[in-house]
């Protein structure tokens, strides 16, 4: 159904918390972000439905916090200072960092 | 939770919405699965489906497939086009290519934003008009051809798998390759007129298998609509969502605004409501009694004791309930035979569902010469209350289609 996102829709496709990053090393967190100009986000309860109007391409945002951390971005100096205004748990901090390199990855979060 | 669970439980906007424009369609596919033909004259007008779009903005679905009938048809078709694209609401749509000129695919590739599946139902003429009718192979590959020669990026071709193209899988993605589109592949269900021919053309058990295997091997490159999980149950899951998203992730708008649970549920049994109803498409899709009740845990009924359920999920909603089997369990399909089992137990006392939305032309426009699949497009009684009628005469020209593609369904 979702045609969308390529060869399988695949909630599993989406930037996942547990998903590995492909290019982790190029992301650096201490720079500025935002979402893409070209990215919606529609909140769902477990998180957000993300669609890039430029890849037609759908993914999903497995948690609320991590919404909340992708769409502070813009109004925080660094990744970090996104994550912490979120309030993310330090444990946790690793993983969202991961799911954040993969969101870069795919051109869903871009520096700004 | 995982996420396929959340799905299970409905979310605020679909995922996968179908919007039908119109009843009427240049041909009479066989297996058109709503029934298409005559335009029907309570079709939503040009303001009432931009007042959709509008709503669907407002609901950040962020894209529709478009389908019929044959979408383009309609008067208003490029223009609704533009309109939903400049409200952020893309278009996928689907064709049989009846109105894409050269003209038309020049001013496509200048486009943003939008889509564009060919139905192809063989990959040799023979085949295709079979099913689609005489001409209709040759109209698709010249709309290819246009888009190709516009410079399109990537339009599809959108094959619906029968018994007779199974075999054509390779064919299908050397066509592809050769226009340089993308192959999609869907599952007949036996929903409109396919219920008619669903006998005949359903892939048989071994075709199945052989689908399954090919999809295994090429699933990184073609797309399914998600329309075989039931065919997840031979092991390896397919890509996808494995489960019936019908009224949870997807819903249909027909051309009168009616809200079905899903493209191939054209029934009063899956009617959720109308998008002229107070609170428009928003209510019935957050509010509808339909889809609340369709969003409540499913037990798996007889289906519950198989192994193989968390790969199925009972499979298709639809295919079960045309083929007149119970919801709650096996799918017609059901690779390890319980379907074929629950088929055979019919008598004729099981009441086997017809659709009461039927836009058939009473006789085919093209007639067809006779062949492995027989010509079943007799009408079926016209309900006298429709006004209908007054369109056979209808001067209303142009394609028909199948449309696409939403997830099958579950118990």
């Amino acid at each position: 159904m979702t045609d969308s996102t390529g060869a399988g829709p695949a909630p599993a496709a989406g930037p996942a918390l547990d998903n590995a990053a492909t290019d982790a090393e190029q992301f650096d967190p201490t720079r500025a972000f935002r979402c893409s100009p070209q990215v919606s986000l529609r909140p769902e309860p477990f998180g957000a439905l993300v669609y890039h109007f430029g890849t037609r391409k759908l993914s999903f945002l497995k948690t609320p916090q991590l919404l909340a951390v992708v769409s502070g971005l813009e109004r925080h100096p660094s990744v970090h200072a996104a994550i912490d205004a979120a309030g993310v748990e330090p444990a946790q901090r690793p993983a969202y960092l991961k799911a954040l390199a993969g969101l870069a990855a795919n051109g869903t979060i871009e520096e700004r | 939770m995982k996420l396929v669970e959340h799905f299970q439980y409905g979310l605020n906007s679909p995922i996968c919405l179908t919007w039908e424009l119109t009843y009427a369609c240049n041909l009479a596919c066989v297996h058109c699965l709503s029934s298409s033909g005559r335009r029907d004259p309570r079709e939503l007008t040009t303001a009432e489906a931009k007042g959709v779009v509008d709503e669907l903005q407002r609901m950040q679905v962020f894209y529709v497939n478009i389908g019929g009938g044959e979408p383009t048809v309609r008067p208003d078709f490029w223009e609704l086009l533009d309109y939903s694209i400049d409200h952020n609401v893309g278009v996928k749509f689907s064709t049989n290519g009846v109105k894409l000129d050269k003209k038309r695919a020049a001013q496509l590739a200048r486009t943003d934003y939008v889509d564009i599946q060919i139905s192809l139902d063989g990959a040799t003429a023979e085949i295709n008009d079979h099913v689609r009718g005489p001409g209709s192979y040759a109209t698709a590959m010249r709309a290819l051809e246009n888009l190709a020669e516009a410079g399109f990026g990537q339009p599809k071709i959108s094959v619906v798998m029968t018994r007779q193209n199974v075999d054509q899988l390779d064919e299908f993605a050397a066509i592809a390759a050769k226009f340089n589109v993308q192959l999609r592949i869907t599952r007949l269900r036996p929903s409109g007129r396919g219920a008619d021919v669903w006998d005949e053309l359903h892939p048989t058990a071994a075709q199945q298998r052989q689908l399954y295997d090919w999809l295994v091997s090429h699933g990184d490159q073609v797309l399914t609509g998600d329309s075989f999980f039931h065919l997840s149950a031979y092991g390896e899951a397919l890509p996808g969502l494995n489960l019936c998203g019908a009224g949870r992730v997807v819903c249909l708008i027909d051309p009168v605004g009616d809200v079905y649970a899903c493209p191939f549920a054209i029934h009063e049994n899956f009617l959720a409501g109308n998008v002229r109803d107070e609170g428009g498409f928003q209510r019935v899709w957050q509010h509808s009694e339909l889809f609340t009740e369709l969003r409540r845990p499913q037990t798996g009924g007889a289906c519950r004791s198989c192994s193989f359920y968390d790969s199925c999920q009972g499979g298709c909603m639809a295919a079960k309930f045309f083929t007149g089997l119970p919801l709650d369990g096996p799918d017609p399909e059901c690779v390890r035979g319980f379907g074929e089992q629950a088929l055979a137990a019919r008598d004729g006392s099981t009441a086997i569902p017809k659709s009461d939305v039927d836009h058939s032309r009473s006789a085919p426009r093209n007639s067809r010469g006779r062949g492995p699949v027989p010509l079943t497009l007799t009408a079926r009684p016209a309900d006298a209350a429709r006004p209908d009628r007054a369109c056979d005469a209808s001067p209303l020209a142009v394609g028909a289609d199948s449309p696409l593609s939403p997830a099958a369904a579950r118990a």
